[in-house]
This record gives structure tokens, sequence and C-alpha cells, in this order.
């Protein structure tokens, strides 16, 4: 009986290994996934994505880079926080980024990712960040896909109403979240009215080479600055912050700060004062920050502390900044591609508020104003309104474009995304996020031209949706196809840190830019060496400074003598390779650093300071050949003072001229 | 296979039964799984493997030209600008793993122009991978190195500059 139970199961296994074999439906009925939302998204191998979406860490510090529609990771380019991986903040070329007025700061919490414009559309030149801790924007190159300056803003506290461009990237600005004393003294905090202040930052992009400074700061009265976008189109030459605490409360903000029914977004007529500062207005004040650039070809950054700032008190420019009243506690303030509408999220209104910039310039002409706060003119809220969105939700947060007349809005309480038409103000679609969305992007969504095909949700709690990984679990970034007339969801997947926002771009805008290699004869690094001939080992007292060379598969010098405990020793290797993606990784036993990984024709530079006697190994850390596992080294510790001579050789010969 | 052997050690009529069931459901078993690869299945397969009578390629080192973009040059007297701009190239390109009068991590390169065509020196140069795949010389070299040849991006100017310099050690 048994046997016949045990045939029947045999058969039973083959019936259902035979049903496994044919081929399954794609997609299925998952939950809010439907019809074909894996073909979708499915970038089969070897094919490449339609988008760059650059998500912003949140609390990681960095910028993580993903394709769309898939959903793929590709780099985690390190901005504001040490990234052992990649050396950087580790290595010494590298150290020099993280400088500010407060020294070497190895974190920061990284915001609001905007990619460079001209004319209104995105370029794809350089992608800007701001650090909201320690008040910093920092640039990235899309040529190489590596943060090239970072620049510290002053008189600033809680960098949030950040990095955003103008249409032809002549600033990127850089508002601050918490005001503080201006000048920063010693003062009681109970008296915060009127004595905090809160600076309005534009920092010059030059148009050519990318190189940021810092034009001028506009010293606004002491609220919350919280988010920010450019006027475009008619309304190019504006730019719009919204503000909360407008009470300019200093404690237990969560109630004190809820007291007015409106607060105001800012609108900064920029080309007025940039015209004011060209005739020789505002007032040069002390100051103290750092401006970090790596150069490209010494492979090398270096910071210098900047010691002026132009300030603008906006009273001194009148007509250049008004006030625009908006229901409770605004967070994003978004511009259409006409650059007609100004959308103001109240996050604890019960409707969403549209301005309308033509109405605000006729408000402005013909003075419908509400009174003034610090001098600043309040615009009647009823000239300038648009109209407004009812019931679209719980909690409105941020609203982008699809460049065909309709917004997608995100609303963190009731967890949804919704979409609606410009003019009309009707809801045509809603769909839920999984959970507590923030921010959403648009590839161009804040431009002229954005590209309506998607949009990325990306959600601050993910409880139940991945597999439980300890009681911190990812958050998540979720792509609908918004092509259609209604939404769709297409995609969960997890992020790095918190996506707190992101940028996107076509794919072909940038990926045809991104550089290779490095070329090895522009390597201007004062410890390179060319060739293997020129590597050597050179002793300055107690530094040894070893200039070595990497290639598939050898370092050169590879067998070192003479250093001895209590030396500074420094590696300076040079990648000689000219191939695309043969990086190296170099990395000593003991060495108080994180390993170097080196591209094509770079330099960089760690040191070890060895503590003990011995023969010590160094190895390559990045699987590099068939070879990579016989890419290594010895250097020989003596005893202090122990007098074994200097010597540095590769296959037991001195490194010479071939 | 053996643990269905195992099921059936007793011997009557109705477990005879069951054995042939079973050895027929074994059978198809084993089809169904080798039946779910997509991927066509080599050597064990019961069709007759075609053999294709390949050619033997008898290659000659003074006549091989390679594989690449160079398909002929034509040499001149050796000038000495070119020779030292390839000198310069060889050193900072190259001498990483080639020595002149050394096997390194590749070939010696004394007297290369004597063993090898202009060609095949200068694709080895420009297309080092392709040549290691297709090309029956640079095959043999790869499996007597094992370290195959790295590309330097060379540009053809470059190449030849460096053929130039070849030239000059014999």
């Amino acid at each position: 009986m048994k046997s016949i139970i045990k045939t029947f199961a045999l058969l039973f296994t083959i019936f259902s290994l035979t049903i496994a074999c044919a081929p399954s439906e794609k997609g299925g009925n998952q939950g809010a996934i439907s019809g074909n939302a894996a073909e979708k998204v499915y970038v089969a191998p070897g094919e490449l994505d339609e988008f760059y979406a650059f998500v912003s860490g949140g609390f990681s510090g960095q910028l993580a880079v993903y394709g769309l529609p898939s959903g793929r990771l590709f780099k985690v380019i390190p901005v504001f926080s040490v990234d052992a991986e990649k050396a950087w903040g580790f290595n010494e070329e590298t150290k020099p980024m993280l400088n500010t007025s407060h020294g070497f700061i190895p974190w920061d919490d990284s915001h609001h990712p905007d990619i460079s414009q001209t004319a209104g559309e995105l370029d794809g030149r350089w992608v800007f960040i701001n650090g909201n801790n320690t008040p910093r924007i920092a640039k990235i190159d899309l040529t190489t896909f590596e943060t090239t300056e970072i620049i510290e803003i002053p008189n600033s506290a809680g960098n949030h109403s950040s990095s955003f461009v103008t249409e032809n990237t002549e600033y990127v600005v850089a508002g601050t979240r918490f005001s503080v004393p201006y000048p920063q003294r010693d003062m009681p905090i109970s008296e915060y009215k009127g004595n905090f202040k809160g600076a309005l930052t534009f920092i010059s992009v030059d148009p050519k080479t990318g190189g940021m400074d810092i034009a001028f700061q506009i010293m606004m009265p002491g609220f919350n600055y919280d988010l920010s976008h450019p006027g475009r189109g008619a309304s190019h030459g504006w730019f719009f912050f919204t503000t909360y605490n407008t009470e300019e409360a200093h404690s237990l903000l969560e109630v004190n700060a809820s007291q007015n029914d409106k607060d105001f977004i800012a609108a900064i007529n920029w080309k007025k004062i940039e015209e004011y500062v060209k005739n020789g207005g505002g007032t040069k004040a002390p100051a103290n920050y750092a401006h970090n650039v790596y150069d490209e070809h010494t492979h090398t950054a270096t910071s210098t502390m900047k010691k002026e700032v132009l300030i603008v008190n906006p009273a001194d420019v009148p007509g250049a900044v008004y006030f625009m009243p908006t229901p409770k506690s605004p967070h994003g303030c978004d511009v259409d591609p006409s650059g007609e509408y100004i959308v103001g999220s109240g996050k604890l209104a019960a409707e969403l508020t549209v301005h309308s910039f033509s109405k605000m310039i006729k408000a402005i002409e013909e003075k419908k104003f509400d009174g003034d706060a610090y001098g600043i003119p309040i615009l009647a809220y009823d000239a300038i309104l648009a109209g407004s969105v009812k019931q679209a939700g719980l909690g409105p947060l941020h609203t982008e474009f699809d460049g065909l007349g309709n917004a997608y809005t995100t609303f963190f309480i009731s967890s949804e995304v919704v979409k609606w038409k410009l003019g009309t103000w009707e809801i045509v679609d809603r769909k839920p996020t999984y959970y507590s969305v923030g921010h959403l992007m648009i590839p161009g969504g804040n431009s002229r031209k954005p590209f309506g095909k998607y949009v990325l949700a990306m959600n601050k709690i993910t409880k139940d949706r991945y597999l439980p990984t300890g009681p911190e679990v990812t958050q998540s970034a979720q792509l609908y196809d918004i092509s259609g007339e209604k939404m769709e969801l297409l995609l969960d997947f997890p992020t790095v840190g918190e996506p707190h926002y992101a940028a996107g771009i076509a794919a072909d805008i940038v990926a045809k830019n991104s550089k290779k290699i490095y070329k090895l004869e522009e390597n201007k690094h004062p410890y390179a060496v060319k060739s293997e001939s020129e590597a050597k080992v050179v002793r300055n007292g107690n530094e040894a400074h070893i200039y070595m060379t990497t290639i598939r598969s050898h370092f050169a010098p590879d067998n070192i003598e003479g250093i001895e405990v209590g030396d500074k020793v420094y590696f300076h290797v040079t990648n000689l390779e000219q191939d695309y993606d043969v990086p190296h990784g170099i990395s000593i036993i003991g060495a108080n650093t994180s390993e170097l990984l080196i591209m094509p024709g770079q330099t960089e530079t760690f040191i070890w300071e060895p503590k003990q006697v011995g023969v010590w190994p160094f190895y390559c850390t990045d699987f590099c050949s068939a070879l990579h596992q016989e890419m290594q080294g010895y250097v020989r510790v003596s005893a202090k003072g122990a007098g074994v001579p200097l010597k540095f050789t590769l296959d037991g010969d001195p490194l010479k001229m071939p | 296979m053996s643990l269905t052997m195992f099921w059936f050690r007793q011997n009557n009529l109705l477990q005879k039964i069951m054995r042939i069931i079973s050895i027929i459901a074994a059978l198809v078993l084993s089809m169904s799984i080798l039946g779910c690869g997509n991927e066509k299945s080599e050597g064990n397969s019961a069709q007759p493997v075609q053999k294709v009578e390949q050619e033997k390629v008898v290659s000659d080192p003074k006549t091989d030209k390679g594989v690449g973009p160079i398909t002929s040059i034509t040499l001149g007297e050796i000038d000495p600008a070119l020779v030292e701009q390839g000198k310069a190239l060889f050193t900072s390109k190259c001498s990483a793993c080639h020595k002149i009068d050394k096997r390194f991590v590749g070939p010696p390169l004394k007297g290369i122009t004597e063993k090898r065509t202009p060609e095949w020196i200068m694709n080895m140069i420009l297309v080092p991978d392709k040549m290691v795949a297709e090309n029956e010389e640079a095959k043999k070299l790869l499996a007597e190195y094992l370290a195959p040849m790295a590309n330097q991006s060379l540009t053809e100017e470059e190449a030849r500059a460096l053929l130039e310099y070849f030239r000059t050690e014999k």
C-alpha cells in the first residue's frame, strides 16, 4: 500500500514539474499591480534604461544613480559622507572636499538634487545637491559622476530650501530652514524675534566651468525657509521660497509654529537684486566658509577659506521681494512648465493652493497689499490666487508636472499620489503609495520640458512591503506609468538611505558624455608616475613616499625594504591602465584608513603608519583580471633605527628604463 | 533511481506492476527534467553530433597580418622623430609589462619586427582583445603567457610610432 502512495506521489510530482515547465503569465494580478506591469519595467540583460534617476540618500549624505524604468542601482556617488569603498574622504586627495569652517566633517544629510538647465530644459551637465546639516552645496560632474565642488554656506543653518537652479543655471540657490542670529553671536534664545535672520543665498555658476561662487545673500526675516523653485518662461527672473514658522517660535514648534492660519511663499525678483548688486548695492560682510574644488587633472581637491560675503537687505531693494500668503505650513512650492502657476502645498491645509504669476504681477502693479512683514509687502491672497484643488488628500507635499497640463502631488498623511488638471483644478486620478510618500519625481518635472512618462514616488516607510531586516527596514521608491489617463503602479524598489528627493533625465542626454578613462598624459598629480621606470621610494625624515604604479596584474615596486616602525608611509599609486573599466584597488595590512580605488590614469594616496616589525603584504582589492590573486607585494618593516637600506624592486630588479 | 529500486524489494504481483509503472514514471520524470532546459544540451544528447570538419589554420607569423583595423602598412626609411615618439610611448604605456631584452609579463620585444608583420604588431597593440580571441598566433601567446594583453587605448598613429621604435630594437 505504501508503495502505491509513493507511486502516486511520484506521478503527482511529475505532473507538477510538467506544469512548472509551462511558460508562466508575466505580471499576474499582484495587489495593486495589474496587467503587463512587469513587462513595462523589464529591461532585458544587456539592454539599457531609458532614464537616469539621481536619488538623494537623505541621511546617508550621498546621491544614488538608478536606471528607470528598471529601478536598477548603478552607482552611489559619495558627496557629503565618507565612503570607504571609494576612499572618498579617506584618501589624501579627497579629504579637503569635506573641509568646512567647523573642520573636517565626515557626514551630512543630502536632500534635493537638481540637474543643470539651459533655456529651461535639462542639459545634463551637472547635478547640484544640498547638505542640510552643515550648510553646503555640492556639484556633481556628469562626465565623471563624481563630486567636483562643494561650497559652504555662511549665515545659514539647516540648508533645506536648496539646491535648485534657475533656467539657465545662472544661479543655484541655498535657503536656510533654521534662522539664526545674524551676525552669529552669544545671545539669549528667547530674543529670537527680530534678531534671528533667514539667509537666502544665490550662488553663481560659471557657464563654462561650472565654478560656483556666492553672488549674494538676501537677509530675510527669521522664518523657516522650507523649499523653493525657480520661475520659468514668463516668471524667469523670479524665485519662490516657501516659509513656515512665520510666528518666529523657537520652541515646541509643532504647536507654536502652527498659530497663524497662513504662512508665506516669498517671491524673489533675483534679476532686480542682481542689477542692484551690479550697481554696487549690498554690504560686504566678514564671513568664514570653505570652498572646495576637485581638479580632474591633479586628481586632487583643494579647500580655500573665503572671508567675505555680500549681504543684501530686502528693504533696500524696493520691488524685489513680496510675500504670497499661503495656507498653513506650505512645504513644496512648485512652478509648472509654463511658469504661470506656483503650487503651494500647505501641509496642514485642507486644500492645495495655486497662485498665479500673472495675477501676482498685476497685484504688485495695483498695490493690492495686505500689510507687510518687516517692511516686505504681503500680497492680498484673493488677488493672486489662481485656484485650489479641493479635498485633494491629507498632507500635500510636492507637485511635479507632465508637460501635458497635468500635475501630480504627493500626500504624506494619506499616502497617495494625486493627479489633477492645471486650470480646472479637478482631480483625475489617485493611487496609493506604500507608505508615507515624501517627494516625487517626473524626469524633467522641474523644467519647461518634462519627460512625462513616469513618476517616481519616494516613500519614508515600508513596513510590510519587503522581507524584514530587524528594526530598521529599507525605504523605497515606487514607479508609476503616467502615460495614460490613469496612473499605473509598475514597480517598488528599495533605495540607499532615505530617498528624499530626485531628479531624472533622459539617458541619451547624459550617457554620451560619460568619460571612460582619465588620460595618463593629462595626469598632473604631483606624485604621479607615468611609467614603471619612474616608480621609486623617497625618504624624507620619517616620511617615506612610495611612487607606485599598477597595471594588470602587478604593482611596481612590489618589494620594498628599509621602512621602519614610526615611519609615515605614503602610498601614491598611479593606475597605468588606459582601458575602460579597469580600476585597481590597494590596501596594506594594518592601514588605519580605507582602500584606494584608482581609475585608469588616476593617482591616489593613502597613508600607512606601521606599528609592528615584520614583512607586511599589500594587494589589489578590486578584482582586475585572471591574475588578480597574484597582484600583491611586500613591505619589510624594521625596528626604528635598524638602518636597513631603502630598496625597492620588481622581479628582483631595481626599477629603471626598459 | 536506486531509491526507487529500494521501494520494490518485495516480490509480489502488485508490486511488480507498481514497479513497471514506477519505471515508466521515472523515465517520464527524467525526460521532463531534461525538457525544462532551454539551452541545447551538449554531449549526452541522443542526437548525433554533427561533425564540422574544421579547417586547420596554418599560420605563418611572417605573413600573418592578424585581425583588426590595420590591413596594410608600407614601411619606408626609419623616421628618427617617430622612433623617439614611439620610445616615449613604450616607456609610459607598455614597459610595465614588456621589456626589450627580457621575458616579463609579456614577451620580450627585441627583434619583434623580424618575427611578425607590421600589421600584426599594430593590430595586437590596437585590439588585443580581438586578437587573442580570433588570431591563432595571438591565442598561442596567451596560452603561453596567461596574462591577456591590456588595451591601452592608443591611436593608430601612436601604434605606428611604437612600430617605428620596435624597428630600431633588433
